[in-house]
C-alpha cells in the first residue's frame, strides 16, 4: 500500500493530520511508511492536483476526492460524517480509504 | 501588532448588508466590540462560524457587537471576493456584520496573521483580548476553554480578562502580491 501526505506548510493543520494518519494507520495495524510531500508553489499544487492542504493519497486516490475543487496552496475544507466543516480529514475517512485499499489487494490476490 | 492596553485605530468600512460601519460608531453604541479578521474560504473559520453566529446572539442581547472583517486577496482567492462575502453571509443566515477590507490597510495596522483573529475591545476602544475564539476548532462539544466568551463576560462586568491573548489558529491572511 502507498500512503502520501501532502502539506503546505502556512496552513497549521498538518501536524494534527499526521499524527491522525499514523493514530489510524497503527490502530488498523498497517505498516507502511507515509511518504511526505509539501507543496510549495501553484505550479506544484496544478501538477498534483492538490485541493489544499493536508491532502492524503492512499495508491494515488485522494481520500476525499473533490474533483470540483480548484488546485492551489490553501487550507483545505473537509465536511465530516456529522455535516461538520473542519480543516482536518476525519478518522473514518481515513479509516475507509484505508480499508478499500486492503479490499482491493486482497480482490486482486484471489483473482 | 496592536497590544493589550492600546487604542485600537478606526475604519469604516463597508458591509454585505451595502452600509458603511465605522468602529467609532460601533463603539459609541455598544458596550464592547468584537472585531475578527474571517473570510470566506478558510476551513477554520467555517468550523467556528456558527459559533460566531451564537456569540452574536447571546452577547448581542448584552449590548455587544460582533463584526468580521475579511482581508484576503480576492484576485487570487475568488472565495473571498466581497460578492461572495455576501451570499457567504446570506447562505449561512450571518447575524454578525461582515466587512471588507479590500485594502488589507485595517488588517495591517491591526497586525492580524490568521483568520479567524480576534480582537475585543471596550467600549473605549481599547484592545482587552486578542487570539483564538476558543480551544477547539473542530469539535463545539470538546472545547475547553472558551476564550472569547470568558474575555467578553470579564470585560461587560468592569474586569481584565483572565487570559489576555492565546495563539490565533487559522489560515494566514492571503496577502496582496
Amino acid at each position: 500500500m502507498k500512503v502520501q501526505f501532502l502539506f503546505w506548510e502556512d496552513c497549521p493543520s498538518h501536524p494534527e493530520a499526521w499524527d491522525r494518519l499514523h493514530d489510524v494507520l497503527r490502530e488498523l495495524g498497517v505498516e507502511v511508511e507515509v511518504e511526505r510531500i509539501e507543496v510549495t508553489t501553484e505550479e506544484a499544487a496544478q501538477r498534483w492536483h492538490f485541493a489544499g492542504s493536508p491532502t492524503i493519497l492512499v495508491n494515488g486516490k485522494d481520500i476525499d476526492a473533490q474533483p470540483d475543487a480548484p488546485a492551489r496552496l490553501t487550507c483545505r475544507l473537509y465536511f465530516h460524517e456529522n455535516g461538520r466543516p473542519s480543516p482536518l480529514p476525519s478518522r473514518e475517512m481515513i479509516i475507509r480509504a484505508i480499508n478499500a485499499a486492503r479490499a482491493n489487494r486482497n480482490a486482486s490476490q484471489k483473482g | 501588532m496592536l497590544e493589550i492596553g492600546q487604542k485600537a485605530p478606526d475604519f469604516a468600512l463597508p458591509g454585505v448588508d451595502g452600509q458603511t460601519h465605522r468602529l467609532s460608531d460601533l463603539l459609541r453604541d455598544h458596550r464592547a466590540v468584537a472585531v475578527i479578521f474571517s473570510c470566506n474560504h478558510c476551513p477554520y473559520v467555517r468550523a467556528w462560524e456558527g459559533r460566531m453566529v451564537d456569540l452574536q446572539r447571546v452577547y448581542g442581547a448584552r449590548d455587544v457587537a460582533l463584526v468580521a472583517i475579511n482581508p484576503n486577496d480576492a484576485e487570487r482567492y475568488p472565495d473571498d471576493s466581497f460578492d461572495a462575502m455576501k451570499q457567504r453571509a446570506q447562505d449561512e443566515g450571518f447575524n454578525f456584520r461582515y466587512l471588507h477590507d479590500e485594502s488589507q490597510e485595517i488588517a495591517r495596522a491591526y497586525g492580524a496573521e490568521r483568520t479567524p483573529h480576534v480582537y475585543l475591545l471596550d467600549s473605549d476602544g481599547i484592545l482587552r483580548f486578542r487570539g483564538a475564539i476558543d480551544d477547539n476548532y473542530e469539535d463545539p462539544d470538546a472545547v475547553q476553554h472558551t476564550y472569547l466568551r470568558d474575555a467578553l463576560d470579564a470585560v461587560l462586568a468592569g474586569d481584565s480578562p483572565a487570559v489576555e491573548t492565546t495563539p490565533a489558529v487559522g489560515c494566514t491572511i492571503k496577502w496582496r502580491a
